[in-house]
């Protein structure tokens, strides 16, 4: 056995019921290497929306997975994903952060790609060899794998990953219950919250899936919803959490806040309750009514392995986050809402979104003090090691309260890690 | 031209929001706003005048939303702001624009400290603010803080009012 998976390894005690996560995984630069190894550099990593590059020329540069991405559609109609770098002499070539373009020149010494990637020019092109791009070796270099998902986007930098259809496995049932909202589809509003937190990945995996910690963390958030009048349907917060294998999970559950499709609240009045009785007719008509009141009425905060999150609760936001330190990662989070939904339903989407899930709302801070503290609290980690998610262990249908969900993570976590220290 | 507003006036004004924020009178704060106000803080990769109606911001607060703001923050709960940071707000760079009888527009620069846990963030902005004047005292209509940073980070959050 390797030191790193010594350190890490899970203490899991079955007869006891105890799970338990050595503190050194959220501290250890080691770790944080093994994990973009093993972890970053071999799943499917969230890119971004269909919405964000409709029409052709359009592209949206971001990082991912530690990489400067450039995201397009072409003149072809064709979706791409090129390593934003000049096969040149490496410089970022596109350095807007989003736009619409027929080409992309690099400024450095002022070569020209198509918005297919594909060299275009080079000044001096008489000074180079005629075979210089003979296979595409200064063309735009290509992500290695790029896949979609119902609109949803991923890429992979390992060429021999299994396909992003296999790779999500049970969690599209969850992303298709989020994609069926609307039957125009989805889109990401405009508007991106990027944000940091000062402490490790993994601790945001948790609390982004987490139902146990809102009673307290969260108590001013529910005071405030509490005190406003008709902002509270009466549904019991209420339901289960699922390992849905590979390292994705779920939290499903009733809760008695409103949601735009389709939980009306007192406050939103008769006309709130007309259209979202209207939305559920809508549903209940393309699915049934069995599934158009789980896609309606329940709420879903759901974990892609390793680090994308789509919560489906008083509002829709993806969020994803990459390490760039043991104790310290970038946030992305985006609003996703139906595509022609009216402007009262975007409005209080909106308006929901603000108040709990951003880091300006009643919730969210609370969340990154709370990760904080605990990254803080990991400095004495050498005498205090271990963390414990055993909450519901073992039972037939673990609660959305319990940390089934976060077992599950934990799970795929360790074994990625575990099986590359076996090949060295 | 009418000059109902004059620049030391809206100078007292701002000076005086920021040093009730610093020394944490929220109450009194609110008390600045008239009962129409809105406060508004864009996200970071809007357009300038991008309304928050359709757009997602980080903070699009109408006058009770302030008012709640203030509660929770008052609150023992809201434990990002509980121990209390530091904050010192500077205002600089003030001008008024256009204005009529009842109110102004005007703007600041402003950059300002938050001290928690062993770090020190800046938030660095403009504001935009159109003031009335409400039985002879100066109120604010809006307060639109425009960040000039790329993204929210180091900062994180933005769990104190600006």
């Amino acid at each position: 056995m390797s030191l790193l998976q010594e350190k890490i390894l899970l203490r899991v005690d079955q007869e006891r019921k105890l799970f338990k996560v050595p503190r050194v995984s959220f501290t250890s630069q080691e770790v944080l290497e093994a994990e973009r190894e093993v972890i970053f550099n071999k799943c499917w990593l969230y890119l971004g929306h269909t919405s964000e590059v409709t029409k052709m020329g359009q592209f949206v540069t971001r990082t991912v997975g530690g990489r400067n991405i450039v995201f397009s559609r072409d003149m072809e109609n064709n979706v791409n994903a090129f390593l934003n770098t000049c096969p040149h002499r490496g410089a970022t070539v596109v350095r807007d952060r989003a736009g619409v373009a027929k080409s992309f020149q690099c400024f450095y010494h002022g070569w020209v790609f198509g918005i297919d990637g594909g060299l275009k020019s080079q000044p001096g092109v008489e000074s180079y060899c005629e075979s210089i791009n003979q296979n595409g070796e200064v063309d735009l270099p290509r992500v290695p794998r790029l896949e979609e998902y119902r609109g949803f986007w991923f890429i992979c930098f390992d060429k021999e990953a299994v396909s992003l259809f296999d790779y999500l496995g049970n969690a599209r049932e969850y992303i298709d219950l989020v994609v069926d909202h609307s039957e125009a589809g989805m889109e990401v509003v405009g508007g991106t919250q990027e944000y940091s937190i000062r402490a490790n990945w993994k601790l945001l995996v948790e609390n982004s899936i987490d139902g146990y910690h809102a009673a307290t963390t969260h108590a001013s958030y529910l005071d405030y919803l509490k005190g406003t009048a008709g902002a509270l349907a009466a549904v019991p917060l209420k339901g289960f959490g699922v390992d849905l294998g590979g390292g994705h999970a779920v939290i499903q559950y009733s809760a008695p806040w409103g949601r735009p499709i389709a939980q009306s609240i007192p406050a939103w009045g008769e006309t709130g309750k007309q259209d979202v009785d209207r939305l559920l007719a809508g549903l209940t008509e393309r699915f049934g009514e069995e599934r158009a009141r789980r896609i309606a009425l329940t709420n879903r905060n759901l974990l892609i392995f390793p680090n994308l999150i789509i919560n489906d609760i008083m509002a829709i936001t993806i969020r994803t986050f990459y390490p760039l330190a043991p104790n310290y990662q970038h946030i992305n989070g985006w609003a996703l809402a139906p595509i022609g939904e009216n402007e009262w339903a975007r409005n209080n989407r909106l308006e929901n979104f603000l108040e709990f899930l951003g880091p300006g709302g009643f919730a969210t801070p609370d969340d990154v003090e709370a990760l904080q503290q605990c990254q803080t609290g990991y400095d004495n980690a050498r005498e205090a090691a271990w963390n414990d998610i055993s909450k519901g262990m073992g039972r037939e249908i673990p609660a959305m309260d319990d940390e089934v969900q976060m077992r599950a993570f934990w799970t795929q976590w360790n074994l990625m890690l575990s099986n590359s220290n076996n090949q060295d | 031209m009418t000059t109902n507003f004059t620049r030391p006036e809206i100078e007292d004004f701002l000076f005086n929001e920021a040093a009730l924020l610093d020394d944490w009178k929220l109450e009194e704060w609110l008390a600045l706003f008239t009962d129409d106000a809105r406060y508004l803080v864009p996200a970071t990769d809007l357009p300038k005048d991008a309304p928050p109606e359709g757009n997602l911001f980080y903070i699009a607060d109408d006058y009770f939303r302030i008012g709640e703001r203030v509660k929770r923050l008052m609150k023992k709960t809201a434990f990002s702001e509980q121990p209390r940071s530091k904050t010192r707000h500077l205002v600089s760079n003030v001008r008024v624009f256009s204005q009529s009888a009842d109110h102004c527009v005007a703007n600041a620069a402003f950059i300002t400290s938050r001290a928690k846990g062993g770090n020190v963030d800046l938030y660095v902005g403009s504001s935009e603010y159109t003031i009335v004047r409400r039985e002879g005292a100066l109120r604010i209509r809006s307060k639109r803080c425009t960040l000039d940073m790329e993204a929210l980070r180091p900062q994180g959050r933005i769990s104190i009012i600006l």
